[in-house]
């Protein structure tokens, strides 16, 4: 309203001589501003105090609500603080020289060894903590991998499609004809990973299967966002094809990317844990929850808490990161914020 | 439909090749000497070796390798593992167990994923809606093997309800309870798929006309939410029958299961080219067959979809 500079909300009750249709007699629960209670003018005069809220800061107000959220959130810290230092958790080095005395072996917890002793006579407790990182690092880093990699490849095939999109999706159907565990198995066997084994080579196998899944996500994602008339605007404006990628495409798919990835990180450390109990993961000096799980079948029958305890915690953890992405899911996704 | 069928089973092919390439080649690539392997280590002359090397085509360049493979492969001939037994007639034995079981976890996930979802997902927030979703979490979390293990331990040693493992013959009954745990991840992931789908479509508009036209509530339910729900499930339960097929790697070796993850297992340890290879491909087949027949399902649960 440029002619009219000091307009007063308040007068469009009064000036209201036209109106636009009768108001329904029917209670409505919902308030709906009826056309004339809500003159022209007042429309032009709304007051935008402040920036309108992101898609990410209005998740992140509706995740600090969330217990679910503040559960998972609060383990995971937990994790990372122990992987981080483990020393901070136990006074027992489990690499230590006296870590394991042959004479306490399979006995069970008492004071200062909670969690008793595995076959070796080592403290079952320590191991746990200290198995930690192994763990967490083949998670993280596998699902890091897999998202710059799975995202890069999938966001180049969905937004140019073309033959980069036709090879990929053979590729793709190649690898998710292969089962997990079943490829890592063969990859392991590969001179290369068989003689260096190690948190790095369990890594890289995973990523080596783990990508398509990530790929095919972002493609999808990419493809929904890449003809909105904000991408269509940056284009006029004069940005380039790839630039507009970045800067506009990328930043709008990442949410079911960050959903995925969050979940997968689970199922990673589940994996991991799953060919070291097949003896191809982790050599067995490396202390890691698989490693454990796996030595301690084998004392089920006399000593089945030993298995317990790195089990909990391996499953605590992974529960953690499918219940953090499930909160994520819920948040971003404004129509079940709405529902639930 | 016959066009669509044919255009499937051409997109097939190069997953096949694929596949079956990329295992021949990581398979080629590991280190190991099948040949003194076979002679348990002991010196052999020359051309002994040379003749055997020559039987196994050992001797040939990868490319021809994987060529005759393909070719006896498609002829039904899967050669004969470094131990001299025949793959087919291995994969014979082996295959019927695992299928067997595989198709047992895919009735259990199916049967009482479908039922505990739908339950689920029309009382939802309710306990016992929660109890599921808790409970699957938890499935979720928790390895395989540990699973294994621990069922294993409780209902077959502790509680001696059933046989801990596996006799040879591998029947229906022994298999329960490998079956249950394979089929337990998959279970939860059918429970949640059928829940989200229930309560999408419990509130949709047809759902609203079959109760209003007076239909029971059972019916409502069975033919009118159920069948719209699962088209999701469907999708899953077939590519996860390949996952199963593959997972039993696992499963078979905590109650010995005489199947093809153990056959798999040993001839990868040992480096038996002819036999992997032989066994990914029928995985791979399984896989890709099986999600062929999830395509034609759709159309039988969703009339509107039609295949030109």
């Amino acid at each position: 309203m440029p002619e009219n500079q000091n307009f007063n909300p308040e007068d469009g009750l009064q000036m209201s001589k036209v109106r636009a249709g009768k108001v329904s007699k029917y209670k409505i629960d919902h308030y709906v501003a009826p056309l004339e209670e809500t003159p022209l003018q007042a429309v032009d005069s709304v007051k935008e105090t402040g920036k309108p809220l992101s898609m990410w800061a209005e998740a992140w107000r509706s995740l600090r609500k969330q217990p679910l959220f503040i559960i998972s959130a609060i383990l995971i810290l937990a994790v990372i603080v122990v992987a981080a230092f483990p020393q901070l958790f136990t006074s027992i080095d489990p690499n230590g020289q006296n870590a394991c005395q042959l004479e306490y072996s399979n006995e069970p917890g008492r004071p200062g060894h909670i969690m008793g002793f595995n076959l070796q006579g080592c403290d079952v407790y320590a191991r746990v903590i200290y198995g930690t990182r192994a763990s967490l690092l083949v998670g993280v880093f596998t699902t890091l991998i897999v998202v710059i990699l799975g995202g890069a490849l999938g966001a180049l095939a969905g937004f140019y499609g073309g033959w980069i999109d036709a090879i990929l999706a053979r590729l793709g159907d190649i690898f998710f004809a292969l089962p997990l565990i079943l490829g890592a198995i063969i990859v392991m066997q590969l001179p290369a990973f068989r003689e260096n084994r190690s948190v790095w080579t369990v890594i890289v196998t995973l990523a080596i299967f783990g990508w398509p899944q990530l790929a095919r996500i972002t493609r999808g994602a990419v493809i929904e966002a890449r003809d909105a008339d904000y991408v269509k605007a940056s284009r006029a404006l004069g940005l380039s094809k790839f630039k507009s990628l970045v800067k506009h495409v990328l930043p709008n798919s990442l949410a079911p990317i960050i959903v995925v990835a969050t979940v997968n990180l689970g199922v990673y450390i589940v994996a991991e844990a799953t060919l070291s109990f097949l003896g191809v993961g982790l050599p067995g000096e490396v202390m890691s929850w698989g490693n454990d799980i796996s030595l301690a079948q084998q004392q089920l029958r006399s000593n089945p808490m030993m298995l317990m305890w790195p089990a909990l915690f391996l499953s605590v953890t992974v529960l953690s990161f499918i219940m953090l992405g499930d909160a994520v899911r819920d948040a971003l996704d404004p129509k079940a914020r709405k529902g639930a | 439909m016959l066009s669509f069928m044919l255009k499937r089973i051409a997109q097939l092919i190069p997953v096949f090749i694929g596949a079956t390439l990329l295992v021949y080649f990581l398979v080629f690539a590991t280190p190991g000497d099948p040949i003194s392997a076979l002679s348990g280590g002991k010196p052999m002359s020359e051309a002994t070796r040379a003749a055997l090397e020559a039987q196994y085509n050992l001797d040939k360049p990868f490319w021809v390798q994987y060529g005759l493979y393909l070719k006896n492969l498609l002829t039904f001939d899967l050669g004969t593992s470094f131990s001299g037994q025949e793959v087919s007639a291995m994969l014979g034995r082996a295959f019927p167990v695992t299928a067997r079981l595989a198709i047992l976890a895919l009735l259990i996930e199916g049967i009482f994923g479908i039922i505990f979802g739908v339950i689920a997902g029309m009382r939802k927030g309710k306990w016992f809606d929660s109890t599921i979703l808790i409970a699957s979490l938890i499935v979720i979390a928790v390895p395989t093997f540990v699973l294994g293990f621990v069922l294993q331990f409780v209902v077959g040693v502790k509680l001696d309800l059933v046989k801990p493992t596996v006799s040879g013959s591998a029947t229906w009954g022994e298999l329960f309870l490998p079956a249950l745990v394979l089929g337990l991840v998959s279970l939860a992931y059918v429970v949640r798929l059928t829940r989200t789908s229930v309560i999408e479509n419990k509130s949709a508009d047809f759902v609203r006309t079959a109760t209003a036209k007076g239909l029971s509530r059972r019916r409502v339910i069975t033919v009118h939410i159920l069948r719209n729900s699962l088209i999701p499930v469907v999708t899953f339960l077939g590519a996860d029958l390949g996952g199963l097929m593959g997972g039993a790697i696992v499963t078979e070796g905590i109650f010995n299961v005489p199947g093809v993850g153990h056959l798999l297992y040993q001839a990868i340890q040992k480096g038996e080219t002819p036999t992997v290879v032989a066994v990914v491909g029928v995985l791979v087949i399984v896989f890709v067959v099986a999600n062929l027949v999830v395509d034609m399902l759709y159309a039988l649960l969703d009339p509107r979809i039609r295949y030109a």
